[in-house]
């Protein structure tokens, strides 16, 4: 037995004593998902209970390396750990952005102390971090950001105001762009700094969207005091003082990536043929009732498999270390414009399917209009992150490129 | 399996692209056209390119072929469609290949396979009656004569029909019309009594043809596949050439798309290149999302022919149906992106927009497979 079909075998048996039953019901629904944090109150015990035995393993990051909390495991045995839970329908045991971005923002240009500092509490569920980004005027054009940071000596004096903080108001501490430098070029004068929300002077605001749901806030920094140093020898800036631009893009890459990626593997679930034959019928060949609806319905389902296949195509070449000419930094521009556009033109598609059913907004047959809701979140697919047109852009100028005008 | 092209098929890819540019530009094409060549191709081409181990593609080696696999055919026909080049290799080296090597009994293989493999002998694969691809409307009669059959009936689009040495058919020997099964394959001389050859002129400068039959008398043993239940080896063929098509689409596509964005970067207007346009970049990139998006699909397909033969038909049917829709859109944005030197004769983008127009239709187009895998899907 290969060493690789050893770990899966031991992989499967310790899921199969440690993984509550409650946890094995598949759910990956926004409102089962546990954020951890200081203010987190888990749903249930099992919940809690799954994250401990889960940490423990370091298997809520199980690529990061054990030093700082995670399971140290190859990329071949993150693939088994993640098929065996999905078998086993196990839910996942943590999500946040400190491991989706600060992470490896931190594994890739943080400093060991602040890696040893900051990366165990989010692998165990302790702090939950936001991103502190976009600005008012500052959203697309984001390197135009104002949010001052100035040198005090001993501490960094943070004023301004950052907008689409995801979760602001439920994080603890916050990874923040802001301009070290104001007289230098708009790309050269960013940091990136790390924040305790619970600092005098940090205040939120949450903003109620279309959906009626409120995921994102404002966050205000009015004479904010951070330390040079959050402990000894762990910096509060992350990377090069005036260089936090790229990790910001680095970041950036990474959360179109997921966006993208997101889009299509929702897929997964209930494809939009299933869910049309379900709400509109068929006629007597078998034959989706709405002729035209089944043409649309169709050329999506082609476009979605399509993109599937896309995003499994990008990463065997990144594996292989093949695609070179692009990097896969601009190619994740292609995944998130078409996955977002995509993830449109499904709930689209949804919609059209379950006609005037899907307009209910309140009420226990539609789940307080679910389906509604969700449409309306998917318009935010093609804005968050970037643009669109923003990532045509970069389309334009870094794989095709094409001149700046 | 990676989704990617392996060392050795990444090599092939490498060797077809400089032998093609070599040998077979678009001027080659060109030339056939305006010389009006009889055959449509190069025989001479045809021998280096068999000599290369091209022609017998998906042969196994003891028929003395290369063994490339789909895959290897695919990377071929992509390359092949990057310069518009014509040949049989489709019509022979593909589809014929596919019939013979996964259906026909051993000694039908032994005698063709090697044939294929040299060069030595073209075939061509009728399938199509009316305007549109319809391979169960299939009402060429196959009537049962003595020991054997009579063909009567006709077949329209025949790629290489006019030059190939064989025939593959597709006839009834029983059902009607609109049905799956009663269908058969059938090898046939193109030189028997009662075939009648025209060949049709297409947009594209390439092979194609009408075929008429009139009692043609076919045997037993001409039979590749099972009698009657012949549908499952037609769907085999047509997925192999759905896929090679794809492919081929991919490559021009790809091709036109180099030229365009070249054009866009060289190109000035308003004193300055129009590709800093961004009403231009934006279709430009989302171009580049939906050829990257084929390329996906074809490259899937042409790896299930491989893996899982029986259950390739529903991938191959997204890569036409894909690779129909992208290249369309490709050859349409370039020439428009091109101006009216796009329109002129001169310039070769609108040879790829004729070509692309003739592959997208060859086999079903993106309706046509849209339609197929909705109802695969139970819709």
């Amino acid at each position: 037995m290969s060493d690789l079909e050893a770990f899966r075998k031991e992989t499967r048996a310790w899921l199969e004593t440690n993984c509550p039953p409650e946890m094995r019901d598949g759910a990956g629904g926004e409102e089962n998902i546990c954020w951890g944090g200081r203010n987190w109150t888990f749903q249930s015990d099992a919940q809690k209970a799954w994250l401990d035995l889960m940490a423990q393993k370091g298997w809520t990051v199980p690529a990061w390396p054990k030093e700082y909390g995670g399971g140290g495991l190859s990329k071949d045995e993150v693939k088994i750990l993640k098929v065996e839970m999905r078998k086993l329908k196990c839910r996942s045991p943590l999500e946040s952005f400190g491991i989706w971005m600060l992470g490896p923002a931190l594994l890739k240009y943080g400093t060991h102390e602040q890696k040893a500092h900051f990366l165990p509490p989010i692998a165990r569920g302790e702090i939950r971090w936001c991103q502190g980004y976009s600005e008012p005027n500052a959203g697309s054009d984001l390197a135009s950001l104002q949010c001052k940071c100035e040198d005090k000596g001993d501490h960094w004096l943070v004023n301004g105001q950052k907008i689409w903080t995801s979760y602001a108001d439920a994080s603890d501490w916050i990874f923040v762009l802001v301009r070290t430098d104001s007289k230098a070029k708009k790309h050269d004068g960013i940091s990136f700094i790390l924040v305790d929300m619970s600092s005098p002077g940090v205040s939120t605001k949450p903003i109620k969207l279309i959906s009626g749901k409120s995921p994102f806030c404002e966050t205000f920094f009015d004479d904010v005091k951070v330390p040079k140093e959050h402990s000894s020898g762990v910096s509060a800036v992350v990377g090069t003082l005036n260089r936090g631009w790229d990790v910001a893009k680095y970041l950036l890459t990474h959360e179109r990536e997921m966006i993208g990626g997101g889009g299509g593997g929702l897929l997964g679930g209930r494809g939009i043929g299933e869910m049309a034959v379900q709400q509109i019928g068929v006629d007597e060949n078998g034959r989706l009732a709405d002729p035209i609806l089944r043409g649309k319905v169709a050329q999506a389902e082609i476009d979605g498999w399509a993109f599937l296949l896309t995003m499994e195509r990008m990463k065997d070449e990144a594996k292989a270390g093949a695609g070179q000419n692009a990097g896969m930094g601009a190619k994740s521009s292609m995944l998130k414009y078409y996955g977002t556009e995509f993830n449109k033109r499904r709930f689209e598609l949804f919609m059209d399917c379950g006609g005037s059913e899907s307009l209910e907004w309140e009420g226990e047959r539609t789940e307080d209009g679910k389906l509604a809701r969700g449409w309306l979140r998917t318009k935010a697919n093609s804005i968050e992150g970037g643009t669109s047109e923003v990532q045509l852009n970069i389309i334009s100028k870094r794989i095709l490129g094409l001149p700046d005008a | 399996m990676a989704l990617i092209l392996t060392e050795e098929q990444e090599m092939l890819k490498e060797s077809a692209r400089g032998f093609l540019d070599e040998k077979a530009p678009v001027a080659a094409l060109r030339k056939l056209r305006d010389e009006r060549s009889e055959d449509g191709f190069s025989r001479e081409l045809w021998k280096d390119m068999a000599d290369m181990g091209w022609a017998g593609i998906l042969v196994d080696e003891e028929h003395g072929g290369s063994g490339f696999g789909f895959v290897g055919a695919g990377v071929l026909a992509e390359e092949m469609g990057r310069t518009l080049s014509a040949s049989p290799f489709l019509s022979t080296s593909v589809l014929a290949a596919t019939a013979l090597k996964k259906f026909a009994s051993d000694a039908m293989k032994g005698e063709y396979l090697p044939k294929i493999s040299t060069g030595d002998i073209l075939m061509a694969v009728a399938v199509d009656e009316g305007r549109k691809h319809a391979p169960a409307q299939t009402a060429m009669a196959a009537e049962k004569s003595g020991n054997g059959f009579k063909l009567s009936g006709s077949k329209s689009f025949v790629a290489d029909g006019h030059v190939a040495d064989k025939l593959i058919v597709a006839a009834r020997t029983a059902g009607a019309p609109g049905e799956e099964a009663g269908l058969t394959l059938f090898l046939v001389d193109r030189k028997a009594k009662g075939v009648e050859v025209e060949r049709t002129i297409m947009v594209d400068s390439r092979n194609a043809a009408r075929l008429d039959f009139d009692g043609v008398d076919v045997t037993g043993d001409d039979v590749i596949g099972e009698v009657d239940n012949g549908f499952a080896a037609l769907e085999g063929v047509l997925s192999a050439g759905r896929a090679g098509l794809a492919a081929e689409m991919s490559g021009s596509a790809q091709a036109a798309f180099e030229m365009t964005t070249g054009y866009l970067k060289e190109r000035k207007q308003f004193g300055q290149v129009i590709g800093a346009f961004q009403a231009l970049q934006h279709r430009a990139a989302h171009l580049y999302c939906e050829i990257e998006l084929m390329k996906s699909a074809t490259l899937k397909a042409l790896q299930e022919l491989d893996n899982a033969f029986g259950m390739a038909g529903v991938t191959c049917s997204l890569a036409k149906a894909k690779a129909g829709e992208v290249a369309k859109l490709a050859a349409l944005e370039a020439v428009q992106m091109h101006g009216g030197i796009g329109m002129t004769d001169e310039y070769d983008i609108g040879l790829y927009l004729k070509r692309i127009r003739v592959a997208q239709e060859m086999f079903g187009d993106t309706a046509y497979h849209a339609d197929r895998l909705a109802r695969m899907r139970g819709y």
